[in-house]
């Protein structure tokens, strides 16, 4: 595995205070790039993306997991990054809004677009991203199973990532549909 | 450099310059450009395609609109921008959005505002912007229209436009794109030009997708805490947790330790007794190459205090004041807010006396964003990057700290998030810029959860008696309302020659004026707490006591508590309403929105057994709100099965954003009714995480907010606030209807959980 990141790490390298050998560096994946990472291994994720690889995308908000404003996909499972240390990454799959689009913008961000969710925005990409682990375990979820997702929003967005995700449900289908008279 | 020479011929190039000056008067003219700052935005982009400070158009035909306003979460890069291209007429789907900086100018007549009135708060922006901004888009018109008259050699009168183009009799069309150059030589018009009729609007009225959803929801938007300079130091700060406390000694040598740190420096608070306009609190801030790093140096920092004055204050302590307080015998201390007829001889007349006492607590604002800056001080010239909702405030602390003239002090406005009155103050700012003076490095500073919590500017706790005396018609002949209160009015030297009560009470609240003897004062709490503007302030407060009130008043007479609220607002007329959001109070506008948000609900039918209806209505700053909810409280656990608002702002500017306004409101209304509350121990706020200080998630929040829009017609004022207040007595009045079970005292919290 390739352990030297392929992606230009935007100074200051903040976590590599304590440089160990190469062994004890720590290699994980970032929407789909290799990172080492061999600084203070207790720092929570978010820092790491936020202070190191400015992807700002993720937010900060309590910095006990209680808000989910820094959700991101970890092996495509939800998780909170604030209290994501990164000695936990080792190998690992992390996903952020960032990486969330492919050639085209995911369902979700398709849907909040259409549905006009966001107000002030902030909690909004850990929303999408708490909605993406939902969507994959449940193609069609619910009014209960969407109100699972207890990311906080204090503009009170929530009826509209209600409909959003709802939405994004169809888009998927609608996409799979496409895909499939194209094949 | 292109700026010099566009300057060649500075004469020619003239900015509209929108004031709206101390008085509040709105002035609206044209600066020569020479008297700009070097501000390196749309604005002061002297190019030849600006058309005034907000528009420019590209050759290609693309407009490009500045958004001037503080973007908290209420809309204004989406609605404001929507003013302008009415009326200069262009398809919205060619306009392309830009955030405008702070636009501070210099002028021989003291400072001034480039771009008019950049704030944030009492749901003003679309108020003014009404005015001015539709004028700027009628002006860049203008402009267009004479330039393609020259062109055409026909009278401009004989000219018309559409779609971002001018169109001649014969069907001639010059696109703006092709005019713009000549028109932005032009001299610009010395009076106002006519504005469009509400019946040819193409923008305004039509629902209106957010601009920057997309660069929101792939994580491109960057709040104030995201922007970061390569060079700048990370602070976090260790603050006294008392007000008006003092370091007595710091240890600081453990903090060094953290790899990564790199200074620690003191900052100093207000003093005591003084104005709460700089730094919060005395502090000492740790800078460090990373956010990981500072937070770590502030756990090794060892700082002794010393508590001050306020160390003994609690939350049991300011109620024990408050019930003191309302005693017949501290009437004396009462302070005079509104007082019609003869109180106490209508008492004693009165067939029947109600009394009630409501409660509400201390409340943090919790912006999903906490304070964050980035600034940069250096010797003559300062940059500031922030989430902000005043601006102004912003640069003047800046200059008084660091000394650097305002038209020295760029100040980059982000989207931010969440503001509900936070920042307001810029006590987040001055802490940053006197950490920023100590040190020659760009500083981005952050506030913890924890920080926000503990260091905020607090919606005041109010306690409210309230008193109805019902004559032998069972008509309320007099009305008496004493709020015990720690009074907004503290410490702010903007308010020292306002009232007291000044945004803690509303004199001319309902049922002011509707009721003969009438009855409003403030017995005034000592705190030491630092007390804000929180979303719809005095009337967060005032609408649960007033709008419970009316229901107990209504359960005693055995009325519908909707027929007794039509019944006091009475014949449809305006009545005098000093405050913001006057000069008249509606009552038929008032009653509308009541019966249409009972109308929705299917007032007055039958609930399932546990259910019950609750209604109450408010007005806010120029708005008329009404909420109806269906509740139940099964074993003391409220849910909200239906909740509906009904809203009349005049003229709607972006019914997709009035919308999505009414639904946070009411969310964020039930959020604070439910669980929401800020205590105090030994001088100290206990809560310090959603953990303790709860938002309502989304399971427990209603499915939908149905919202009723009544389109009255009239002039358009915000939309911010007016969906929050009125939803809090809706809630406590239906679970009343559900359970028997009044509930006098916010948040409600475990009440039920307790009785039922």
């Amino acid at each position: 595995m390739q352990t030297t990141p392929t992606h230009p790490a935007k100074p200051p390298a903040a976590s590599a205070t304590a440089k160990t050998d190469d062994d004890k560096s720590l290699a994980l994946r970032i929407n789909g790039r290799a990172y080492a990472f061999d600084g203070d291994d207790t720092m929570p994720l978010l820092w790491f993306l936020r202070d190191v690889l400015r992807l700002t995308g993720t937010k900060f908000g309590c910095g006990i997991g209680a808000c989910g404003a820094c959700t991101v996909l970890v092996d495509g499972k939800a998780q909170r990054a604030c209290v994501t240390p990164m000695k936990t990454l080792a190998k690992r799959e992390v996903t952020t809004i960032e990486g969330l689009a492919g050639s085209e913008l995911h369902p979700l961000q398709q849907a909040w677009i259409e549905i006009d969710v966001p107000q002030c925005g902030y909690c909004q990409a850990g929303q999408i991203m708490a909605a993406a682990d939902l969507l994959k375990r449940n193609p069609n979820p619910n009014d209960d199973d969407i109100g699972k997702i207890s990311n906080l929003c204090r503009c009170g967005t929530y009826p509209r990532i209600r409909k959003a995700i709802k939405r994004a449900a169809e888009i998927s289908k609608e996409r799979a549909a496409r895909e499939g008279g194209k094949s | 450099m292109k700026r010099d020479k566009t300057l060649v011929n500075p004469s020619r190039r003239k900015f509209l310059v929108v004031g709206a000056a101390a008085s509040g008067a709105l002035v609206v003219g044209w600066r020569a450009a020479n008297a700009q700052s070097s501000l390196p935005y749309l604005g002061a982009r002297i190019e030849p395609q600006s058309l005034g400070a907000f528009v420019r158009i590209e050759k290609s035909g693309d407009v490009v609109i500045g958004a001037r306003g503080c973007e908290i979460g209420q809309g204004v890069k989406t609605s404001l921008p929507m003013l302008i291209a009415e009326e200069l007429d262009v398809d919205w789907h060619h306009v392309h959005v830009e955030q405008l900086p702070y636009g501070y100018i210099d002028t021989d007549k003291g400072p001034s505002d480039k771009y008019g009135d950049q704030s944030a708060g009492g749901s003003t922006s679309i108020t003014t912007a009404w005015k001015d901004l539709r004028q700027a888009g009628a002006t860049a018109r203008w402009l267009l229209l004479v330039a393609a008259s020259a062109k055409l050699n026909l009278p401009a009168g004989q000219l018309r436009t559409e779609s971002g183009n001018v169109i001649a009799p014969d069907g001639t069309k010059l696109a703006y794109g092709e005019l713009v150059g000549a028109a932005s030589a032009l001299d610009p018009p010395t009076e106002s030009r006519a504005l469009k009729k509400p019946e040819d609007f193409k923008i305004v009225g039509k629902p209106t997708l957010t601009v920057d959803t997309r660069e929101i929801v792939t994580g491109q938007t960057q709040f104030g805490i995201d922007v970061y300079r390569a060079e700048a130091l990370i602070a976090v700060v260790a603050r006294s947790p008392w007000i008006d406390g003092e370091i007595t000694n710091l240890d600081d040598a453990d903090a060094r330790k953290v790899a990564g740190v790199k200074d620690v420096v003191r900052i100093a608070g207000t003093k005591s007794g003084e104005p709460f306009d700089g730094a919060l609190v005395d502090g000492v801030a740790v800078l460090a190459t990373s956010t990981w790093a500072a937070l770590k140096g502030r756990e090794k920092l060892k700082i002794e205090w010393k508590p001050g004055p306020f160390a003994e204050e609690s939350s049991d302590a300011l109620h024990r004041q408050a019930d003191d307080l309302l005693k017949p015998a501290n009437a004396g201390k009462a302070v005079a807010v509104r007082r019609d007829g003869d109180i106490d001889k209508a008492r004693k007349t009165a067939r029947k006396t109600i009394d009630a006492r409501y409660t509400v607590p201390f409340l943090a604002h919790a912006t999903m964003e906490p304070p964050a800056a980035l600034i940069h001080v250096e010797k003559d010239k300062v940059l500031l990057i922030a989430s902000l909702q005043d601006p102004e405030g912003a640069s003047e602390v800046i200059s008084a700290i660091t000394g650097v003239p305002r038209s020295k002090i760029e100040i980059r406005l982000t989207r931010a998030g969440g503001g509900f009155g936070r920042r307001l103050k810029n006590d987040y700012i001055a802490e940053a810029a006197l950490i920023a003076k100590q040190t020659d490095k760009p500083i981005k500073l952050i506030w913890t959860r924890d920080d926000d919590l503990r260091h905020d500017f607090y919606r005041p706790f109010c306690v409210f008696q309230m008193t109805a005396s019902l004559d032998r018609k069972n008509e309320i002949a007099a009305w008496s309302a004493r709020c015990a209160a720690t009074p907004r009015n503290h410490r702010e030297a903007r308010m020292k020659d306002r009232p007291l009560w000044a945004s803690t009470l509303a004199p001319d609240d309902f049922p002011a004026g509707l009721i003969a003897n009438f009855d409003l004062s403030l017995l005034p709490i000592e705190s030491g707490q630092p007390r804000g503007w929180w979303r719809a302030p005095a009337h967060n407060a005032t609408a649960f006591a007033v709008q419970s009130f009316i229901d107990e008043i209504a359960v005693a007479l055995k009325q519908d508590p909707l027929a007794l609220r039509v019944k006091l607002l009475g014949e449809p007329r305006e009545l005098p309403y000093k405050g913001h959001g006057g000069p008249t109070f509606d009552t038929g506008r008032m009653a509308a929105v009541l019966k249409a948000a009972a109308e929705k609900i299917g007032w007055g039918r039958k609930v399932d057994a546990d259910r019950g209806l609750g209604i109450a209505c408010h007005f806010t700053f120029g708005g008329y709100a009404a909420h109806a909810l269906e509740v139940s409280a099964i074993d003391g656990n409220v849910v909200v099965h239906r909740a509906v608002c009904a809203i009349d702002v005049g003229r709607v500017v972006n019914p997709l954003g009035l919308e999505a306004q009414m639904i946070g409101g009411t969310i964020d209304g039930l959020s604070t009714a439910l669980n929401l509350g800020i205590t105090l121990k030994e001088g100290k706020v206990q809560q310090s995480n959603f953990s303790d200080y709860p938002l309502l998630r989304m399971g427990q929040a209603p499915v939908d907010v149905e919202v009723v829009v009544v389109d009255s017609g009239k002039e358009p004022s915000g939309a911010g606030e007016m969906g929050l207040p009125s939803v809090l007595p809706a809630l406590t009045n239906a679970i009343y209807a559900a359970t028997r079970v009044r509930i006098r005292e916010l948040p409600i919290g475990d009440q039920l959980r307790k009785i039922l």
